[in-house]
């Protein structure tokens, strides 16, 4: 029993660890986004500025959920000082806010596994951060990814067959488990 | 495997109590007896129904909370924990009184669970008012089969899980109305979810957290969706049902 409690004590100190690297790479990312999109309008350019490398702004406005690498292959090549960032964005400029468009962050090795994500920016404001990739291989990390991405599932609930050992439900109360009881056994008579 | 099961079923803490002993021999009453006596002693020393019971004289104070039994400080420091464990939404504390009959029942089980495992005994479950341990295979050889209460319709079953080695305990609010409340805002019903059942390691993990979950309305499975080692199951009052991650391991498919 003890020893139970201090391996689940570790355990989840190690997820503690485990969250605040993931916390970290998607703050680093909207910062990085936001970084972009500062220097996009101090430069006072849409396509040309974007330091990214393969990045371009599609004038026709190419879908928000393209794939990052269609939209970099088909893409002119901005020659960007930044290199070091290697994220890939599409989409069309507006005046306000961010531009318009899906932006994919670089594939960052978080030590337990890969972390890519994808955010859409529509009129000029984040409307959905995905992840492209995740390592979803250990529970641990699924737990991780449960605070950031809609894990849970829903269906209609449906009659089972009874073929069943033992039923858990809300508990019966003294009271109403006594009278139920006793009406049963008052017809028993 | 020895097929000669035990099974009996009895009212104790005001709810029916049922122990299945695969592995034991038909005639051995005796062993079961031992289990209620278990269920019997824990209700006459924490029921809040009960004038004599050492709660009772606590809440009324005659006895001073130095003097109480070794049993009664447990409860109270096993209360405390799952009080930080849940951010606040588990507490004993009630208007003035001490109701710690959320945790005392899947400790009560849990213990009654070890009376028959330190006896030897592998294959056997106990069961109060459904919440649930279950220990090693059914009479059939397979894991054990639980069920899903159909909160709005007691005769039906909406999930069947199969589990071993594992305590299953399920908070809501249908069968005896509202009895669990949030204590962070005592005010607010908790009217959105009608039950949420957890799997958890073993039945006094699992009651405790169901408990703690439950008081948080719809966040409670979220609660659960990042606790290590718990599944929950949760069922609103639109008949809708929100699951976590790793559930689906557990339902039975036919």
């Amino acid at each position: 029993m003890s020893r139970n409690r201090s391996n689940s004590s570790s355990n989840f100190s190690q997820t503690l660890k485990k969250l605040f690297l993931s916390a970290f790479v998607v703050f680093a990312f909207i910062a990085y986004a936001i970084h972009e999109r500062l220097t996009n309008s101090s430069a006072g350019s849409t396509a040309s500025a974007a330091p990214t490398s393969g990045a371009s702004v599609d004038a026709s406005g190419s879908s928000a959920g393209a794939p990052a690498s269609n939209t970099a292959s088909n893409a002119p090549s901005s020659n960007s000082s930044a290199q070091q960032a290697p994220a890939s964005s599409s989409g069309s400029s507006t005046a306000s806010g961010f531009k318009n468009g899906t932006y994919t962050g670089p594939t960052i090795d978080v030590n337990y596994g890969l972390v890519q994500v994808q955010a859409t920016v529509q009129n000029g404001k984040i409307a959905d951060v995905q992840f492209l990739q995740y390592p979803s291989d250990r529970r641990t990390s699924q737990q991780i990814n449960a605070f950031a991405m809609p894990y849970l599932q829903q269906e209609a609930i449906q009659a089972q067959s009874a073929n069943v050992n033992i039923i858990s439900g809300a508990t019966l109360t003294s009271e109403g488990f006594a009278m139920s009881l006793q009406s049963a056994l008052a017809s028993a008579h | 495997m020895l097929i000669d099961l035990v099974k009996q079923t009895r009212i104790l803490m005001g709810m029916p109590v049922t122990l299945e002993v695969v592995d034991a021999a038909a005639d051995d009453d005796s062993l079961l007896a031992e289990v209620f006596d278990y269920f019997q002693y824990v209700d006459d020393k924490f029921s809040t129904y009960k004038d004599t019971s050492e709660i009772s004289r606590l809440n009324r104070g005659e006895l001073k909370f130095a003097n109480a039994s070794q049993d009664m400080k447990l409860i109270f420091e096993l209360a405390e924990q799952t009080r930080r464990e849940s951010n606040g939404y588990f507490d004993i504390h009630h208007k003035d009184l001490i109701d710690p009959s959320g945790i005392v029942k899947g400790w009560a089980i849990y213990n009654a669970a070890e009376i028959l495992r330190k006896k030897g005994f592998e294959n056997f479950y106990v069961d109060a008012g459904g919440d649930i341990q279950a220990c090693g295979k059914n009479a059939q050889g397979e894991k054990w089969r639980v069920g899903i209460r159909n909160p709005f319709n007691m005769d039906e079953i909406v999930k069947v899980l199969s589990v071993s080695d594992c305590g299953v305990a399920t908070s809501g609010t249908y069968v005896r109305g509202q009895h669990i409340y949030n204590p962070l805002n005592p005010g607010q019903e908790i009217t959105d979810i009608m039950s949420l059942t957890v799997i958890g390691p073993d039945v006094y993990e699992a009651d405790r957290f169901a408990t703690a979950a439950f008081a948080m309305g719809r966040s409670g499975i979220d609660f659960i969706e990042v606790l290590p080692g718990f599944e929950g199951y949760m069922i609103d009052r639109d008949k809708q049902a929100t699951y976590t991650t790793g559930f689906a391991r557990f339902v039975l498919n036919e």
